[in-house]
């Protein structure tokens, strides 16, 4: 009777170590076979060519460094909400594009115009936005710096921003437009 | 297509040209990088795209692939020349620079 109750006992406890490797594999499944695949597309564009040595080659080192760094690429992310993500990216990536020529066409209004002096009066500006998610701080740092007049001079991961603009016309239109976007993307 | 490429090429080439005279009239280390930081990333697209569209004229993988490269080039540039130009910022900021206003002069 004693030995079957340990034995049940015993089965119990590996049950549940069991049940947590296979809890931590579920976990990191997604995002090393995610890496995999990015790294694999990479290996093929850059390598085009299609053999079977550079085919075994690609996979084998795609296989390692998948294994050394599948959380760097896809750190603390609830990968089923990822492929939305994205899509509400490549919508978000078109406007971007845009923004950033409206930019460049200001800044070189800016460069040829002969009384450049007096149109420019730069300051540096601080707000605070209420995106939450690093990603969508480390894109809107990097959109801002794309965009109107603006670069972004620091971000604390609070979310408090300090802005250099170069006019006082492209400093007001910040935050705006572009946090309510950039929100939809990660952070609903 | 001819026409589209040297379009393309023209216009980017318009683009360096406004960042290397912005760098110069600016007055001061920021405002200097706002040229710098974008009217080269537009510059180098534009460019870039010409690149792309030449190249993928004749339809074949290997041209495909080449052109594939050329717009990961693309991409990294557009992650990394904001995250640098943020990354000279900082250290101007974090050497104690003062940026140059209307009123007050600061540093050059």
């Amino acid at each position: 009777m004693r030995i079957r109750e340990n034995n049940v006992e015993q089965s119990d406890a590996f049950d549940e170590t069991g049940n947590r490797q296979f809890q931590r594999i579920k976990q990191t499944a997604p995002a090393f076979i995610l890496t995999f695949v990015i790294a694999i597309a990479t290996w093929i564009v850059l390598s085009g060519k299609f053999d079977m040595f550079h085919m075994t080659l690609g996979v084998m080192s795609c296989l390692i460094v998948s294994f050394f760094s599948h959380n760097l690429l896809f750190y603390n992310t609830d990968i089923r909400r990822l492929p939305s993500a994205w899509l509400r990216f490549l919508y978000f990536f078109p406007w971007l594009i845009y923004q950033v020529f409206v930019a460049n066409i200001h800044v070189m209004y800016l460069v040829f115009h002969p009384h450049m002096m007096d149109l420019i009066d730069p300051r540096i500006i601080q707000f605070k936005s209420r995106l939450k998610h690093p990603m969508s701080h480390f894109i809107f740092a990097n959109s801002i710096t794309l965009t109107p007049g603006t670069v972004t001079v620091h971000v604390s991961l609070l979310g408090n921003y300090s802005v250099h603009a170069i006019d006082t016309l492209s400093g007001e239109a910040l935050p705006g437009d572009m946090e309510e976007k950039i929100s939809r993307i990660l952070d609903e | 297509m001819d026409i589209v490429i040297g379009f393309l090429l023209v216009c980017g080439l318009l683009f360096f040209t406004g960042g290397s005279i912005g760098i110069l009239r600016f007055p001061d280390f920021y405002s200097r990088l706002h040229p710098a930081g974008k009217l080269d990333t537009m510059g180098l697209l534009l460019s870039l795209l010409a690149m792309a569209v030449y190249v993928m004229m004749d339809f074949s993988i290997a041209s495909f692939l080449t052109g594939l490269k050329i717009l990961l080039i693309v991409v990294i540039v557009f992650v990394t020349s904001p995250t640098a130009t943020h990354a000279i910022v900082d250290a101007g900021v974090r050497a104690g620079l003062k940026p140059w206003t209307k009123e007050g002069g600061g540093g050059v």
